[in-house]
């Protein structure tokens, strides 16, 4: 039974001189041949420009491509003011118009609707309500509600992605891991380390991050709250303590850790409890573990075969795990998506290491990148997209691609490597 | 680049190594002697950071470690391989001598991959390189209570850069010396 070590780490904000996190900047590499034409008039009365916090969002999704604000043929702010047949003129199917109005102390209320001018029909009348100090996250819900109506499929915008930031060069390096939004926007540093941090983890309620820490000259993993910055460490077992991965119900670990000799294996650790479960018993390499959505198997990289592949195992059975990957003689790293049908891997081709998705239904795999060193993906929650990390002219970047491989785009820090990238959940 | 004041407040830490508090305030229950990192990060609002960091050193003047073997604590692996190389037994051997004879030494087997692979997977095999030294020290004679493992994986490469010869030099296992 492990003791629970309970680091309390005051949360005092600090201002330090320089910037001391690497902003992302996003590149877009490639998008749908077609995007639908969407005019996005500027919002009145916020400090903050909703319109271009939506406008980038959607145009950054690669499925969509904005009329310039020059080129708007006015600046209505309600649907009833939008002159269909001048919108049309000028190239655009769509446009959003809104307002931000203060409602009360600390709060606004933006208010925004969406006409389609091809036959003249309002398709979106709503009103959300955010702090005064929220308001890019309003702006970010209202790019989903956009993108959702007109497509009919789910977005991500108003989501947020941990990183780790490593900079400066060996033998000292220094490490940071890093919320931001979804586009990268609005980075805080929440770690800062001489020592190596890696596999962050969001919880299923996007309160908590898990990760491996070096600091105490060990792999350790830890829980931290974001906002607090309250964080503990949870498995500091000797050995290997290693790829933390929250249960859906967000009370147990998946993780790894190794024998006396040495040897990987996954494990479950009940957080109430502190008990650990045994998944895998096998002189391979076993890490890497992560859930399934519905919380019953577990899928893993695991070398028993000779060299890594993906297996799954149904936990808390006598199942022997069965293997998922058959195609080429390295795959690993899974993560799966949303709705259980497809797995996200790193699977190597030739001597070049990719992105894919393979469909668990009928076993195909897509490579999804191109890069030489691509690894870690993560699955938005609505499973459309992944971030991954790669290597571009020696440095870390991360990148997205959707999982239809038509949409890519790059995160580039502007010093420093990215890396390790996790993507948080839906907000409640 | 964000530059803001720089307004110097007390920022309370707990350090990891080995000690116990259950309480959410500052300890210095810890070894005196090593000092924190703790820099804290500008954030847009009232966000909080947490910070770590334990700088210790490899302490192979403190036992005795002779010149000829102190530049020599690295070993080699070929890529996707945790065997001793032939070229390197000697050089295992004679960091065996130094330790079978002296139990009040300890030595700790920090295993590295290159980059390629996956992070967590290059783990387990940075931790079989370390466990292959550690197997050819046994051998020798070395008591298993003085030898410890960790593996960093990719994670502190010697080299940064992405060709061959810098991938060379991350596949190794380092032997850092200390008092046990």
């Amino acid at each position: 039974m492990i003791d629970w070590k309970q680091i309390g780490l005051l949360a005092i904000a600090l201002f330090a001189s320089a910037a001391a996190q690497a902003q992302l900047r996003i590149d877009i590499t490639s998008g749908v041949t077609d995007p639908v034409p969407i005019a996005i008039v500027p919002f009145v009365g916020a400090a903050v420009d909703v319109a271009e916090v939506v406008q980038a969002d959607l145009v950054r999704s690669g499925r969509f491509k904005a009329l310039a604000r020059d080129r708007q043929p006015g600046a209505p702010t309600r649907a009833a003011d939008v002159v269909a047949a001048n919108w049309r003129a000028a190239g655009t199917d769509y446009v959003l118009v809104g307002r931000v109005v203060q409602v009360m102390d600390g709060a606004v209320a933006v208010d925004f609707e969406l006409v389609n001018v091809l036959n003249g029909q309002r398709l979106l009348l709503e009103r959300l309500i955010a702090r005064s100090g929220a308001i890019r996250n309003a702006a970010h819900q209202v790019a989903d509600r956009v993108y959702e109506k007109i497509l009919g499929v789910k977005s991500a915008f108003a989501t947020r992605i941990a990183y780790v930031s490593v900079d400066g060069a060996p033998p000292t390096q220094r490490f940071q891991l890093i919320v931001a939004d979804a586009d990268g926007e609005n980075s805080r540093v929440i770690l800062e380390s001489k020592f190596p941090l890696m596999s962050p983890a969001w919880s299923p309620d996007g309160e908590s991050l898990a990760y491996v820490s070096f600091e105490t000259r060990r792999a350790a993993i830890y829980v931290q709250r974001v906002r607090t910055a309250e964080r503990q460490r949870v498995s500091e077992r000797p050995g290997v303590n290693g790829a933390p991965s929250w249960s859906p119900d967000g009370r147990k670990l998946a993780l790894t850790l190794s024998s006396a000799s040495g040897n990987l294996d996954v494990y479950v650790l009940d957080l109430d409890s502190r008990q650990y479960t045994r998944v895998t018993d096998d002189a391979g390499i076993d890490t890497e573990p992560v859930w399934s959505p519905d919380g019953t198997t577990i899928y893993f990289t695991s070398d028993r075969a000779g060299g890594p592949q993906i297996y799954r195992q149904r936990f808390g059975t006598a199942e022997r795990a069965q293997r998922v990957t058959f195609s080429g003689s390295y795959n690993a790293r899974p993560r799966v998506a949303a709705d259980g049908l497809s797995l996200a891997l790193v699977t190597r081709e030739g001597s070049a290491y990719r992105v894919a998705v393979q469909d668990l239904r009928n076993g195909a795999l897509r490579v999804l990148s191109s890069g030489r060193e691509d690894e870690s993906p993560a699955f938005s929650p609505d499973g459309g997209t992944l971030i991954f990390a790669g290597r571009e002219r020696g440095r870390g970047v991360l990148a997205t691609v959707s999982v239809d491989g038509l949409v890519l785009q790059r995160l580039k820090a502007d010093r420093g490597d990215v890396r390790d990238p996790s993507w948080g959940p839906f907000s409640p | 680049m964000k530059r803001n004041l720089v307004l110097v407040l007390p920022l309370i830490a707990l350090l990891g190594a080995g000690c116990s508090s259950t309480r959410n305030a500052a300890s210095t229950e810890s070894a005196p002697a090593t000092t924190v990192e703790s820099k804290a990060a500008a954030t847009a609002d009232t966000g909080a950071v947490a910070s770590a960091g334990v700088v210790g050193d490899d302490a192979s003047a403190d036992v005795g470690l002779p010149p000829e073997l102190v530049n020599k604590r690295v070993i080699y692996f070929a890529f996707d391989s945790s065997e001793v190389r032939a070229e390197d037994r000697a050089l295992v051997a004679a960091h065996a001598r130094f330790l079978a004879g002296r139990s009040n030494v300890a030595v700790r087997l920090e295993g590295h991959t290159d980059q390629r692979g996956t992070r967590e997977y290059n783990i387990g095999l940075g931790e079989r390189r370390a466990q292959a030294v550690r197997a050819a020290l046994g051998l020798q004679g070395v008591s298993d209570g003085q030898i410890s493992t960790v593996s960093y994986g990719e994670e502190r490469p010697a080299a940064a850069a992405d060709d061959e010869e810098s991938m060379a030099m991350n596949r190794r296992v380092e032997l850092v010396y200390g008092k046990r």
